[in-house]
């Protein structure tokens, strides 16, 4: 066990080393950061002097040290655009982002699991049927159509939600703002929030459908009946255990998948977050925003993948002992 | 004679399909009575299977039980609605399903399993349910049960699997059990173990018991009755001695034929010629007829019925119903 | 559910890739029939025929892609000249509604284009800046993934966890950093030019992994094959032997994977051009008429994006029902 987690650890910070890289290539090599800094007016002589204070004549080798080093500080360098630490930036922009993510992630997960169950269970049934092609529609939509769409219901047509912004935030602590405490933050996510999950929805709605068909159709899951096990005990039980240990699987991975998808959600609903920020900073070649935010979601993926590769190992009894023994 | 434990009357299975619908039993009948091993033999899609899920009210669509009736200690059981038949699996009916591999759940410990079945039928405490399974799993042969019940399934081997599977069928004490080639699917040196399990066990608590299986050898050692499956019909069924030393319907005396034996003078074993017929294109008459060697005219229009044709032994053939080959 | 029997698989790979596995195509007899000939015999077919809803999301494909290429002849007006646009026209409703123009059936925007028009030549771009997209993810992957599994070793290596990284990335994000880095490296003035190709590269760059996973998978399989030793025996230059040999065996599975990523680089094709990274409002994609239309959706102009939207709607759902389908046809364990 030790020696697999070990193991998975060293893979994660060799794939960090390699987005790092990435991340590296872009800010040194995309664009020249002092030309980025200065004016056109700036003696040559005052240029040579910032990129000597930059260390930007350093070798390759000892920037790119230099560069983890400074990210592992979590200094990312000063944005071109706005003048400023990019990590602070980035900071307080963070909440509004993780909080999006984690209400579609908790709506698509909810949604989505009671929907694929209810398919799976009823599979004749016509909501069922219905369940499934509303699925094949979602999935073909593009997110920033489903957004649109929605605005045009709720906000345009029935003028029930705000289609702007996070509504009235609460700071907590030094750095978190927080739209869970006032009645214009909850209103103002609910939009962004089903259109952000509605495609983790649907995925995992077919997902929990085709794995608990499958799972009905087990040996187990006959013997179980042939016992006489009430069909709650079975559907709700049995079946459903089996059934959600690929979904956790999936939908931990789909974490990262709804983090980097809000790019699009916080600009259909002008969503303050760090998307919007890496969105500006492509449209105005904002590198060390770009080279900061690519850091940021290689980072999260990389920990969703070592996290739910761990709990998979802890939640299925074979993988335990396959690496116990 | 008492009432038996199970009655079987004219039972019917059909499966409804795009192409029409498909009847994978047809008018099968039989009696178990307590205390007695039925064992029921024929090719792989000759419907023992199929019996044996009907009879525990497994038929899933797009099957189901078209006609006759199934008896339980004389009550009608094919009738009664989902519930009343879920409380009679496991507590009345056990069943034992062929892989012990795939039989049991992998993410529950063999304690939850049975512990779960204990109480799904009886009012025990948790406690209690515990005590009655550790006591089963010994009683099924697991050795050191009390600490080997808070195991997974896969830290068992195959042939233990099955033991747990039989704890597991017999947990609620059933009266009658139904083991569906409980053996096909483990190595030659544990079937015959679980072979003796399964006969001791019926032995000790008087339970009547199917066995499905076309291992002849098991049902010769095992079954008290054979009865012999042919396209979804009983072609012939009686004590086990009578039916494999002197088979009556020309199938049985062919399958028969196919067992090997140490002190046989032929040294080629018989073969069936053809294959069963598929489920979609089962001949009039006799569905045997198109194989039979004593195939004659009315094997070809006319269904036989099981006759007597011993003591307590029928045959459904033509050949044995007097009239002869007029 | 059906489950053809292998033979019909089997009867399926070779009817799409031409040769049937063990034997080297160039060495067979001389085609007897044509390929046409043989598709009105494959089970494909008969499959496609059975299935109606893959026959009318067939049918809309090709209707649009109809309308796609002679935009220029069916359109009203070149959305993308300055001189047939008139401000006057501007944010015109679609005909029949009330303060409509016959001249302008669905409406204009908020430059005066015609919607009809600006569609015609969006969905051109789309299903462009898609195809090609695909195509050359194909490209890449197809000879990365030949590669990897013809040579294996380190190169196999190196290019594998390449794809291991880039698949932790959804495929959105790695487009639009190759957007952002190539903003960046094209000078200021061509931006527009050369927008089209910023996103053909992007989605090329962005899907191929999939491409070269499978690819490779086959490759290894098949470089043990007889035929291939034969091919090394007899001295074949390896690019000759991989080229010749292994591709046509193993590029049957790429055309589901070609279908089904159609809809997804169209998907983030009109995505990026909605962000606004895309294509620029002077010759609009349907991710930028859509844009532009989101500006609009308060003042009550519905039109400007209910219509692109509609169009790109329809066109990827049926993208994705041929490509299910598809799938389905050629292999129903995947299901």
């Amino acid at each position: 066990m030790l020696a697999f987690v070990v193991r998975r650890i060293l893979q994660s910070i060799l794939v960090m080393l390699a987005v790092a890289l990435i991340a590296f290539t872009l800010f040194r090599f995309v664009g020249d950061p002092v030309n980025q800094m200065v004016g056109a007016d700036t003696p040559q002589a005052e240029v040579e002097k910032m990129r000597e204070v930059l260390g930007l004549n350093d070798s390759t080798l000892v920037q790119f040290a230099r560069f983890i080093w400074n990210a592992l500080h979590f200094d990312f360098g000063i944005s071109y655009q706005f003048r400023q630490s990019v990590t602070a930036l980035l900071a307080e922009r963070a909440p509004a982002t993780l909080e999006l993510a984690l209400a579609a992630a908790a709506f698509a997960l909810v949604v989505g699991v009671l929907m694929g169950v209810y398919c799976a269970l009823r599979k004749d049934g016509f909501l069922a049927k219905l369940f499934q092609a509303v699925s094949l529609v979602g999935v073909s939509l593009p997110t920033f159509l489903i957004g649109i769409l929605l605005i045009y219901l709720f906000s345009v047509a029935l003028n029930w939600l705000p289609s702007n912004g996070r509504g009235q935030v609460v700071k907590v602590g030094d750095w978190w703002t927080t739209g869970f405490l006032t009645v214009s933050g909850w209103k103002a996510l609910i939009l962004p929030a089903i259109t952000l999950g509605l495609f983790q929805m649907t995925l995992i709605m077919r997902l929990v459908r085709s794995e608990m068909l499958e799972v009905l159709r087990t040996d187990y899951i006959k013997f179980a009946r042939a016992r006489g096990l009430t069909t709650r005990a079975i559907h709700f039980g049995h079946a459903l255990k089996n059934t959600l240990i690929p979904v956790i699987t999936i939908t931990g991975l789909q974490l990262g998948s709804i983090i980097a998808f809000a790019i699009i959600t916080e600009t259909v609903f002008n969503w303050p977050g760090m998307g919007l920020l890496f969105l500006k900073a492509v449209q105005n070649v904002d590198i060390p925003i770009m080279a900061a935010y690519l850091m940021l979601i290689g980072f999260l993926f990389v920990m969703i993948n070592l996290i739910v590769d761990l709990l998979y190992a802890f939640v299925d009894p074979r993988l335990r002992a396959a690496m116990q023994g | 004679m008492s009432v038996p434990v199970l009655s079987v009357r004219d039972l019917q299975v059909e499966f409804v399909t795009r192409r029409g619908t498909l009847r994978a039993l047809d008018g099968v009948s039989f009696d178990i009575a307590k205390g007695e091993i039925l064992g029921v033999v024929g090719e792989s899609g000759a419907g023992k299977s199929v019996t044996g899920s009907a009879l525990i009210g497994l038929i899933d669509p797009p099957g189901r039980i078209a006609g006759g009736e199934v008896l339980l200690h004389g009550e009608r059981i094919d009738n009664l609605d989902a519930e009343s038949l879920r409380r009679l699996r496991g507590k009345k009916i056990g069943m034992i399903f062929q892989d012990p591999l795939t039989s049991l759940n992998p993410l529950y410990r063999v304690s939850e399993q049975l512990i779960q079945t204990i109480r799904t039928h009886t009012t025990l405490s948790e406690r209690a349910a515990r005590e009655r399974a550790i006591g089963l799993l010994n009683e099924v042969g697991i050795p050191a049960a009390e600490r080997r019940i808070d195991s997974y399934p896969h830290e068992f081997s195959g042939g233990m699997r099955q033991r747990v599977v039989i704890a597991l069928a017999l947990c609620a004490e059933p009266d009658f059990v139904i083991a569906d080639e409980p053996t096909t699917a483990l190595d030659v040196s544990v079937q015959a173990q679980i072979i003796a399990l399964l006969k001791r066990l019926c032995a000790e608590r008087g339970m009547a018991a199917m066995l499905v299986t076309h291992d002849m050898g098991v049902i010769a050692e095992t079954a008290d009755r054979v009865g012999v499956m042919y396209a979804g019909r009983v072609v012939e069924i009686g004590p086990v001695g009578d039916v494999i030393k002197e088979p009556k319907h020309p199938y049985a005396k062919g399958l028969m034929g196919a067992i090997p034996s140490l002190e046989a003078e032929i040294d080629r074993l018989t073969q069936i010629p053809g294959s069963m017929p598929r489920l979609s294109a089962i001949p009039a008459g006799c569905a045997f007829n198109p194989r039979c060697v004593d195939v004659f005219d009315r094997c070809r229009s006319e269904r036989p019925g099981l006759i007597g044709v011993g003591d307590n032994h029928k045959a459904a053939c033509h050949l044995h119903d007097g009239k002869g080959r007029a | 559910m059906s489950h053809p029997n292998p033979e019909e698989i089997k009867g399926l790979t070779t009817a799409l890739t031409g040769a049937s596995a063990g034997a080297a195509p160039h060495l067979g007899p001389p085609r007897p029939r044509s390929l046409i000939e043989r598709m009105k015999d494959s089970d494909i077919w008969l499959s496609f025929k059975a299935s109606k809803l893959a026959m009318v999301a067939a049918l809309v494909f090709v209707l649009m892609t109809f309308g796609a290429i002679f935009a220029p002849l069916l359109a009203t007006m070149n959305p993308f000249d300055p001189a047939q646009i008139f401000l006057a026209d501007s944010s015109l409703p679609p005909a029949w509604a009330t303060g409509g123009d016959p001249r302008f059936f669905l409406g204009t925007d908020d430059q005066g284009r015609d919607m009809y028009s600006a569609i015609l030549y969006g969905l051109r771009i789309s299903l462009i800046v898609g195809g090609l997209g695909v195509l050359l993810a194909a490209l890449i992957g197809i000879t990365l993934g030949l590669v990897a599994g013809y040579v294996g070793g380190r190169v196999d290596a190196l290019i594998m966890r390449i794809a291991d990284v880039q698949l932790t990335f959804p495929a959105i994000l790695i487009a639009l950093l190759i957007d952002g880095v190539f903003r960046a490296l094209v000078k200021t003035g061509n931006k527009e030019e050369s927008a089209m190709f910023v996103l053909i590269l992007s989605i090329g760059l962005s899907f191929w992994v999939q491409y070269a996973r499978t690819i490779r998978g086959s490759t290894m399989v098949e470089k043990n094959k007889d035929y291939v030793q034969a091919a090394r025996l007899v001295g074949l230059p390896v690019p000759i032997i991989m080229l010749r040999h292994v591709l046509p065996n193993v590029i049957g599975p790429t055309l589901v994977i070609l279908t089904i990523n159609l809809g997804l680089a169209i998907i983030t094709e009109a995505t990026l051009s909605f962000l606004g990274v895309g294509l620029p409002p002077t010759q609009p994609s349907l991710g930028t008429l859509i844009s532009i239309g989101q500006r609009y959706l308060f003042s009550g102009d519905w039109w400007i994006v209910a219509f692109p939207g509609l169009t790109l709607a329809i066109l990827v759902l049926a993208v994705n029902l041929l490509g299910d389908w598809l799938r389905d046809a050629l292999n129903p364990k995947l299901r």
